[in-house]
């Protein structure tokens, strides 16, 4: 596989929400705004490309029967960087976060990346699909951020998109439905049924 | 009459080269002026008038008397809370135009996305929608602004139903799963006591009036009679809130066998049970409610006849339509007693049934599998 597929391939064809499925959960629970889900992301794509490099690093070393835990090891000290560096630059995000970044270490991404890839790939290789995976990941994470943001709270970074426009004038109400966690579930359905339909090869038959 | 004007006439612009693509928006037209002319030649089958299209067209009928009787309460309810002295006539005129523009919408954006997806899948476009597209203003406040149904609409069928395959696909009753989109986003103008009396002939201004659910979930109690609420003279749903037109409708649909009469008595049954427990239980004043003031509030009978008994999501099987039934009764008095936050427990109830619903025949069925299989083998060894 060329490099640059690497990077290129989880954004589309392997991406790690729509095509592998991994991840969805923190990406119910974080993109009811869409400041905490670029946060969120630059989280994970950090996470996922150091954790990567490390592990492709040690892989000749990792005994095979205990490599579950020495991953974890690696990316819970990861994470825990990750978590204390919110903290200091942005703690509201981080509040609102609360326990999904310490569940970075749990995400499937992860995990998935790791076992699937850096066990068995150089280093270099291992970074750039751990920042295309990662990347994958943020696509979906700010697309929905985008418009559950918009039209649920009808604001976009905090700022009220929906008021300056001067719908609320002419009838127009925030759907509550969308900063829920089944409408963001809905919302991912609906962008794997169109991206199905866009790769007819990947529909399963 | 003859109507061979209008089969020439349909034969004269039956869509053929490059408009051939709209064959089944034709189709459509086609067959419901028409019966087709296509029938069944190979394999076992059986002779019947009824199709489809007429069974949809019976739940039509059936609604009908309890969307007459919604109109003209519309009018009765703003009479009686503006202190207007209207004719009874004026009343029900009043109603038909605040009900008109929601059954509009609701069929044009509805029947829009069905001969949409239809076409574009090749499909004929199914009748399902004809009963869908009533049911939907008839269980929203009248005072909901019409672009919310216009979304709620669109939501309940592109995610109810056009994402699983169609009418008969889906496994969530899509005029439920509108009224959920709407409680859910704009829940200021589902539930409260300012959404159910419309304040003049246009527009979403309402006056407050709360309805006995809502008195009941905010401690105090019913100030309609059991009568009024067996007539309907209540404020709520536009047209839910006659027991007695709700009855008119259920037997139409028993007689025509069109509806599961265990689904509907089961539910009656699984109400009245769970009422009955709260009675015993005695804790609070809405649990030392009569159990029967659960049939006559809210959607309860409304569901019971037109919603639960849908058969594309209610349970198949004989056995299986008993426990669906009866918990439907049974969890929508639990959530209505036990959870203030959501005054109508029929909706989520039934919504949730749905879902359970493959899983109960499944369940039926694999016991059956698994007793015949036992008897077989008893016999072969009392044989043997």
């Amino acid at each position: 596989m060329k490099n640059f597929d690497l990077i290129k391939l989880p954004f589309s064809k392997n991406n790690p929400i729509l095509v592998q499925v991994l991840g969805v959960c923190s990406c119910l629970a974080v993109t009811a705004q869409l400041k905490p889900a670029v946060v969120m992301a630059i989280s994970v794509i950090v996470v996922v490309a150091l954790a990567n490099v490390i592990i492709s690093l040690l892989r000749n070393t990792i005994p095979p029967r205990i490599r579950i835990i020495v991953q974890l090891v690696v990316v819970s000290t990861l994470v825990v960087l990750v978590d204390q560096v919110l903290k200091a630059y942005v703690y509201d995000v981080s509040k609102q976060l609360s326990v999904f970044v310490g569940l970075i270490i749990t995400n499937c991404i992860v995990m998935g990346r790791l076992e699937a890839f850096a066990m068995v790939q150089k280093p270099l290789p291992s970074l750039l699909d751990g920042i295309g995976n990662g990347l994958g990941y943020s696509v979906i994470l700010i697309v929905l951020g985008f418009v559950r943001e918009l039209f649920g709270s009808g604001t976009l970074w905090g700022y009220p998109v929906m008021e300056k426009l001067g719908l609320y004038e002419i009838g127009y109400e925030n759907n509550g439905l969308m900063i829920m966690p089944p409408m963001a579930l809905i919302l991912v359905g609906l962008i794997i049924w169109w991206h199905r339909s866009k790769n007819k090869d990947l529909c399963e038959q | 009459m003859n109507f061979k004007w209008l089969s020439d006439w349909f034969e004269k612009i039956e869509p053929k080269g490059k408009w051939s693509w709209l064959g089944s928006t034709y189709e459509a037209f086609h067959t419901f002026a028409f019966t087709p002319k296509a029938v069944t030649r190979k394999g076992s089958h059986i002779r019947d008038a009824v199709d489809m299209k007429r069974s949809i067209i019976m739940v039509v009928i059936a609604l009908v008397p309890a969307l007459l009787f919604g109109m003209w309460n519309i009018g009765y309810q703003t009479a009686m809370s503006t202190g207007a002295d209207w004719h009874w006539l004026y009343m029900w005129w009043f109603g038909f135009l605040r009900m008109l523009p929601l059954i509009v919408v609701s069929y044009v954006v509805g029947l829009f996305i069905e001969f949409a997806f239809a076409q574009y899948r090749g499909h004929e476009v199914n009748e399902g929608y004809l009963a869908t597209g009533l049911l939907i203003p008839m269980i929203v406040p009248v005072t909901t602004p019409l672009w919310q149904v216009a979304l709620a609409v669109a939501f309940a069928v592109i995610i109810g139903k056009e994402v699983f395959g169609g009418s008969g696909m889906n496994f969530l009753n899509p005029a439920l799963v509108a009224r959920a989109f709407l409680f859910f986003a704009y829940p200021t103008h589902m539930s409260g006591d300012k959404v159910w009396i419309a304040a003049d002939l246009w527009g979403s201004d309402a006056i407050a009036g709360a309805t006995p659910m809502g008195e009941l979930a905010a401690g105090a109690h019913p100030s309609a009679s059991a009568l009024d609420m067996l007539i309907g003279t209540i404020p709520g749903s536009t047209c839910e809130t006659s027991v007695i037109a709700i009855a008119l409708g259920a037997m139409l649909l028993l007689f025509t066998g069109i509806a599961s009469w265990r689904i509907i008595l089961s539910v009656f049954l699984g109400g009245g049970l769970m009422g009955l427990l709260f009675n015993a239980i005695g804790y609070n004043d809405y649990m030392q409610l009569p159990f029967y003031y659960h049939f006559l509030m809210g959607g309860f009978a409304f569901g019971a006849v037109f919603m639960a008994t849908d058969p594309v999501t209610a349970a198949q099987t004989n056995a299986g339509k008993w426990i669906y039934g009866l918990l439907i009764g049974a969890f929508a008095v639990l959530l209505r007693v036990c959870n203030p936050a959501y005054p109508e427990g029929m909706m989520l109830s039934i919504l949730f049934m749905n879902c359970m619903a493959p899983l109960i025949d499944h369940c039926v069925v694999a016991r059956n599998i698994k007793a015949r299989a036992s008897r077989a083998t008893r016999k072969e060894v009392n044989n043997g």
